[in-house]
């Protein structure tokens, strides 16, 4: 008996849920009918406005008119590119000079550095000498230094030749000599690079106005076409730098010197 | 990422200090500095390096013989290597080359060449 009314119960739930569905897809079905009657409306009315031809220019020059501001817009756009485009390059060009004026400052940094890195006046002129190739790329070249006493400029390093290849010169005289005592970086003649009386350049080194001595540059190396703008503020910082790392030493050996003999006289007394 | 390490071999401070300058604008390198052939190939041996930088002309040991030595090793057969020499030295180059050298660079040196060859060679490896 309860299992007779148990399924009684559940068909009629079934029939019951069936109802349900059907009226959900009734519902839905009523809202689409809405929706499409809205969007004929709609359509009705638009066909009804293309109809009259006054509405119709005034669509048409709507649209013309919206036509001519997107056609502004879009050139303000593409001359904004243009702008933007040459910023770029600007930006681009100015980045590699940047980057240029970077490495140069790093090549004088380091040929300061390394000049007064030091107080040994063998040592300095290597340091020059190194300086000379590795920073400006000269092949031959030699270092002058001056004898105060007797104005003559004998060369103390060379590179590229002998020592003994390159004259010494007279202050005053010639190139190397008027380099010094003008104190103004002279130019020689570079289609004579094997008189060596006759550097390409001459670079005086002075102490403020006291002359110290020179480099004479011979010759470039290979892939060296001509001097560059860095080349030209090595000279300058070499002329006086170098100089007062030569003077610097040239002092320090001296009182080094005097200071031991003073002692081998204090000894002398005291023993 | 891994930091690179990167060895110079060169008997000149000056050229020491502005290949340090230069290669300091890679990212995540460490430099170490040796100031001849033997002194860089002590160095070589004891430690890992992803670049080594070879000045040509160098006392006690010089950078052809340090090069031909590094290639005769078998765990240094792939480190890349630059050779640094002036453009006359143009047999040394091409020696160096023969021996295993990847890239040469002359002096004066261009802090921007350098930096190009490093990082290529670097990404390389």
């Amino acid at each position: 008996m309860s299992e007779k009314r148990d399924g009684l119960f559940s068909r009629a739930e079934e029939v019951l849920s069936l109802f349900r569905r059907g009226a959900e897809f009734t519902q839905d079905l009523l809202k689409e009918n809405e929706r499409l009657r809205m969007q004929v409306a709609g359509f009705e009315a638009q066909n009804m406005a293309a109809s009259d031809d006054v509405e119709w220019e005034r669509l048409r020059h709507d649209l013309v008119s919206r036509i001519h501001n997107l056609e502004g817009e879009k050139q303000d756009i593409l001359d904004r590119l243009d702008q933007v485009e040459g910023e770029n390059r600007h930006f681009a060009e100015r980045y590699l000079e940047i980057e240029e004026e970077n490495n140069n400052l790093a090549s004088l940094y380091v040929a300061s550095y390394q000049l007064h890195s030091t107080l040994d006046l063998s040592e300095v002129i290597k340091i020059v000498v190194e300086i000379v190739i590795n920073l400006i790329g000269a092949e031959v070249f030699a270092i002058y230094v001056l004898d105060e006493r007797t104005e003559v400029l004998t060369p103390v390093a060379s590179e590229g030749r002998e020592i003994g290849d390159f004259p010494p010169c007279q202050m005053g005289h010639g190139i190397v000599g008027a380099a010094v005592a003008t104190g103004e970086t002279q130019c020689g003649d570079a289609a004579t690079p094997e008189d060596l009386s006759r550097p390409l350049v001459c670079v005086p080194l002075r102490v403020q106005e006291r002359p110290i001595g020179a480099i004479a540059i011979h010759k470039l190396l290979q892939q060296k076409t001509g001097f560059t703008p860095l080349d030209h503020e090595l000279f300058t910082l070499l002329g006086g730098h170098a100089a007062t790392a030569l003077f610097a030493a040239r002092l320090y050996s001296q009182s080094e010197r005097k200071l031991n003999t003073i002692q081998g006289f204090i000894d002398l007394l005291t023993k | 990422m891994a930091r690179h390490r990167i060895l110079i071999v060169e008997d000149s401070p000056t050229m020491r200090q502005l290949l340090v300058f230069a290669l300091k604008r890679l990212k995540d390198v460490d430099i170490v500095e040796a100031q001849d052939g033997m002194d860089g190939l002590r160095k070589v041996s004891s430690d890992h390096f992803d670049l080594a930088l070879i000045d040509i002309n160098m006392p006690v040991m010089d950078g052809l013989k340090l090069i031909s030595l590094i290639r005769g090793e078998d765990s240094l057969r792939a480190m890349p290597i630059i050779v640094i020499t002036t453009e006359g030295a143009k047999e040394d180059r091409e020696r160096a080359i023969a021996l295993g050298a990847n890239e040469y660079l002359t002096k004066p040196i261009q802090a921007n060449k350098v930096l190009r060859i490093a990082q290529s060679l670097l990404k390389a490896e």
